[in-house]
């Protein structure tokens, strides 16, 4: 089962990555984009973890909708009303109960991916963050892992796309050959989710 | 509709605009231009949402959610975006549910022509849906 420990560790891994990777996110955004991709979701994720820490939130899905509500305030591009909707319709399918298991986070997953594609107009092959979501949460039912390297992997496959959403699709065949920076940081969040599931196999492990 | 003859009452009902843009000074001029065009007397309430709260280009949903509080007077409040974070920033804070005044829509229509159109309608009193309209079928308008 998935605790409210278990979401609190995947937004601060989260947040983790999006420091680590800034510099990359907003390099792959300059080509093809307005270049602030990795400072805008910085912004967000470091207001994501400091309203945890303020208000505490004891579900799984507070947390989830918490950190939607502060991406959208917080964030000033795109990618805030994305992402804060990602986690916030995720947030209201897993409800108020304390645990959820894998297949309720990945039927809330999905959930929330088709309300991005919904708000944004998106879908797979458009060269963008969905093209990173819905492999992994295709691969979800099979283990965090294997969503990571979906994800990882659907991000890598934007590079011979061209866009067809976002600022990105007014450089039509231009945008093609290089890597969509928002499938990139969706990328990150499915990785941060396995490395929240590694920590709770650790933790089982050393309680064994 | 009520039957409100008296000026002060109907100035009341009148439905709010907002513009929201990636720049400060797009969305403040076109809202100038707007109630410049919409004639001598009483305007209807136009607020515009522009950039973020620091100066720069881009959208902040605080903006929006305080310009669409400061021009409902009850009767509606209409949302016209420029483009991509702005129209994705209003559609989320609608779908969010308590963020904006109840009768809020976001009008797909363009900035600047649909909002000229918006600001005129509204000012001479008509209701939300007319003010939409009026907005949209900018559209239809061809320059050549």
């Amino acid at each position: 089962m998935l605790d409210a420990d278990f979401f609190r560790r995947w937004m601060t891994a989260t947040a983790a990555a999006v420091d680590r990777e800034a510099e990359r996110l907003t390099a792959l955004d300059s080509p093809i984009g307005d270049a602030d991709h990795g400072s805008n979701l910085q912004r967000g994720f470091t207001a994501v973890v400091a309203a945890l820490a303020k208000e505490s939130p004891e579900t799984p899905g507070a947390i989830l909708v918490l950190s939607g509500r502060q991406l959208i305030s917080t964030v000033g591009g795109a990618s805030g009303p994305l992402y804060g909707t990602l986690l916030r319709r995720t947030g209201k399918a897993l409800g108020d109960a304390d645990e959820v298991t894998e297949e309720q986070l990945t039927d809330a997953l999905r959930t929330g991916v088709d309300a991005v594609m919904t708000l944004g107009g998106a879908a797979p092959g458009d060269k963008t963050m969905i093209d990173a979501l819905v492999p992994a949460v295709d691969a979800l039912g099979d283990s965090f892992a294997a969503a990571r390297a979906a994800a990882e992997q659907g991000a890598l496959a934007t590079t011979p796309l061209q866009a067809r959403k976002g600022r990105a699709s007014y450089l039509g065949e231009r945008s093609i050959g290089h890597q969509d920076p928002g499938a990139t940081s969706s990328a990150l969040l499915i990785a941060a989710l396995d490395e929240a599931a590694a920590a709770s196999d650790a933790s089982e492990a050393a309680d064994e | 509709m009520s039957d409100v003859t008296d000026t002060t009452d109907s100035a009341d009902t009148l439905v709010g605009i907002v513009l929201v843009s990636h720049s400060a000074a797009v969305a403040s001029s076109v809202a100038e231009l707007a109630k410049g065009l919409a004639g001598g007397g009483p305007t209807a309430p136009v607020a515009p949402a522009g950039g973020t709260p620091d100066g720069g280009l881009g959208t902040s949903s605080e903006l929006v959610s305080a310009a669409a509080a400061a021009v409902d007077r009850g009767a509606g409040v209409a949302i016209l975006a420029d483009l991509g974070s702005a129209v994705l920033t209003v559609r989320a804070l609608l779908a969010e549910g308590d963020e904006l005044p109840a009768d809020t829509r976001l009008i797909d229509a363009p900035f600047v022509e649909g909002g000229v159109a918006a600001v005129v309608t509204a000012s001479a009193g008509a209701d939300l849906a007319a003010v939409e309209a009026a907005a949209t079928e900018a559209y239809s308008y061809r320059k050549e």
